[in-house]
């Protein structure tokens, strides 16, 4: 037990992340019924933006609390406009296509940004500027808590409850589950179902900015392909918690982080990558619609 | 007669790969030699694959996993006994000889591949379209890390030390091979039941299609040949690592798979050579070639967002009904034109 507590830590704060990003797949497949492959490619775009966004800014003001704000606001701000365009762009003209182009087509969307991204910003890991200085909050025999770590469970929390009250509590969020539920009726009660689907896109991708400037943070080497596999584990995650279901990719991406750390404390460091899909594999096995998620019944 | 229908084409397919290898060794650039047998792998997984995703609609991410296991085991055959087997088959020439033990290795390599088939079709095949595509991608990468994590053939480093067996030669059979299976299951009973499930399942299993078996056993053949694949690969390389064998693999096959028409054999052939030169060939743009690459995709699924082929067949039949239809057109056209 001596080491779990530190575990658990590590893991919910890498958990809270990879909750965010696998909100971005769940609300795009809620709605269009597609797994965007390019979605872990825009938490890398994301942390980009924010490493170029504090580079700008002079030391002093990067380490304030506007400096934060403007970086993780810019950022998001900036991903969120590439995914509508994205959205625009590659997936509403195949609206109407069979599913496999479109998911054909996220996929080279992903390799696009993958490899633009080396080319824009250089194939070579870069330092993300540390705005905020990781010094340890808690500190007792058991565990360690930074004020980083508490910093992204908190604002990731937040996101994901502020998230939960636009969707819950709004107008664009009723819309947003009309057109989840069923698009060809939420467009005959007269809503806009394209400027919805591409605000969903905005929203998912401004999330996995955050994501990737908080990921910067607690670990600070960020590369043009670093969405691959973060990507990869957020899509599982969303699905272990039930696709298109909001609170169930929060649990799903916890529950992956805090699974990847304490393999990496228990087993070998080498099955990290493993672990996630293993979980996966279970919980379809047993669950196929997820945790939270509802089963589909099959009609003829 | 019956004989000559089906010894023609056998004879006609060993000739020409063995041209094909004869000029490749002597006249060929090496360079194309290569490009060559990477366009017969492919075309070997391709078409495998398409009879997963293409004619049974289950929707496999995680071909390059069948890829690696068929790689590392037939790998690992000819490395620890291959020697020993050579020395038995020495009376033989040897030509003939390395042929065998590849052989033998392939098909060690394609059916542990198999196996692994079933042990994960079994329980993942009762899952659909989407969880069934991420479950599979989870069983590819699990399969890279187990592998990474397997000292006995390398781990992280890679494996070698086996012999260079591979030639063109049984590429190319392979790749007959491969599609002879294919094509021939597509046509009988079985494959009706196949397209069946694709088209509906529910409606499959209600006039007493075993869905279960017959899904499973799409994928256990699809594994199979991607385990030949695999061993035709190491045994060419004489290196491989883990890394050959990620996700990104298994994209480029679903890419071709779907870029040449869910569903149609000669498409899957026609995506695969396209592909494999096209890539190849887009080398002179540098880093750009990527780049260029997904941009391609991505424009190639717009404005064909069925594939090339859709789910057509290109053959001879096609080509000539198809020609006869525009010039019996072309002489309705001069008709109406010299009545009017």
């Amino acid at each position: 037990m001596d080491r779990f507590l530190d575990l658990l830590v590590n893991g919910i704060a890498w958990g809270s992340a990879l909750a965010l990003i696998a909100l971005g797949y769940t609300m795009v497949y809620g709605v269009l019924r597609l797994i965007n492959f390019a979605h872990g490619d825009l938490y890398m775009v994301g942390a980009f933006l924010g490493y170029y966004i504090a580079r700008l800014l002079s030391p002093n003001v990067q380490h304030s609390v506007l400096g934060g704000f403007l970086i993780f606001a810019g950022s998001m701000l900036g991903s969120a406009l590439l995914g509508m365009l994205i959205e625009r762009i590659a997936y509403r003209p195949l609206r109407r296509a069979p599913r496999l182009a479109a998911l054909i087509t996220a996929i080279g969307v992903s390799l696009f940004l993958e490899y633009g991204g080396q080319i824009v910003f250089g194939a070579d890991p870069k330092f993300f500027p540390q705005f905020i200085t990781s010094r340890p909050l808690i500190e007792t025999a058991a565990f360690t808590l930074s004020n980083l770590q508490a910093f992204v469970i908190l604002f990731s929390l937040g996101l994901m409850v502020a998230l939960h009250l636009l969707v819950m509590r709004t107008k664009v969020g009723r819309a947003m589950r009309a057109v989840s539920y069923d698009n060809q009726a939420a467009a005959l009660m007269g809503i806009n179902t394209d400027r919805i689907i591409s605000l969903t896109f905005a929203f998912g991708s401004a999330l996995a900015a955050a994501a990737g400037i908080m990921v910067g943070l607690l670990n600070p080497k960020i590369d043009p392909i670093m969405g691959l596999l973060p990507g990869i584990k957020a899509f599982a995650a969303a699905v272990v918690g039930g696709i298109g279901n909001i609170p169930g990719a929060m649990l799903g991406g916890l529950l992956m982080g805090v699974a990847e750390y304490l393999v990496v404390g228990y087993v070998s460091s080498s099955y990290r990558d493993a672990i996630g899909f293993a979980v996966l594999i279970l919980i379809l096995l047993f669950r196929p619609s997820g945790l939270l998620g509802k089963g589909v019944v099959e009609k003829v | 007669m019956k004989c000559l229908r089906t010894c023609l084409p056998l004879l006609a397919a060993v000739v020409l790969a063995l041209t094909t290898e004869f000029v490749a060794n002597n006249w060929l650039n090496p360079r194309y030699a290569l490009l060559l047998l990477y366009i017969a792998l492919n075309v070997i997984l391709v078409v495998g694959l398409n009879l997963i995703n293409g004619f049974t609609g289950q929707f496999s991410l995680g071909h390059a996993g069948f890829m690696a296991v068929g790689a590392y085991v037939s790998a690992a055959l000819t490395a620890f006994h291959g020697k020993a087997a050579l020395g038995a088959l020495v009376f033989l020439p040897a030509a003939v000889a390395n042929g065998v033990l590849l052989n033998t290795a392939l098909l060690g390599g394609g059916l542990a591949a198999a196996v692994v088939g079933v042990v994960v079709g079994l329980p993942t095949l009762r899952l659909r379209g989407d969880y069934l595509a991420i479950a599979t991608l989870g069983f590819g990468e699990m399969v890279r890390i187990v592998i990474l994590n397997l000292d006995v053939v390398g781990g992280a480093t890679g494996f070698g030390g086996f012999p260079k067996l591979t030639t063109l030669f049984w590429a190319l059979v392979w790749v007959w091979i491969t599609i002879a299976a294919v094509k021939n299951l597509v046509l009988t009973v079985h494959g009706r039941a196949l397209l069946a499930i694709r088209e509906d399942e529910i409606a499959a299993e209600s006039v007493g299609i075993n869905t279960t078996f017959y899904k499973v056993s799409a994928f256990v053949v699809g594994a199979f040949f991607a385990g030949v694949a695999g061993g035709l690969f190491a045994h060419f390389l004489l290196y491989i690592n883990p890394a050959s064998f990620d996700f990104l693999k298994s994209v480029e096959l679903v890419v071709m798979v779907v870029l040449g028409g869910m569903g149609s054999l000669t498409g899957s052939v026609v995506a695969a050579v396209v592909l494999t030169v096209l890539r190849e060939y887009l080398r002179v743009l540098g880093a750009y070639r990527l780049v260029i690459y997904a941009a391609l995709l991505v424009a190639m699924m717009l404005i064909r967002p069925t594939g090339l082929l859709g789910g057509k067949e290109l053959s001879w039949r096609a080509i000539r009904v198809r020609w006869q239809r525009l010039f019996k057109r072309g002489a309705e056209g001069r008709g109406r034109s010299a009545a009017a």
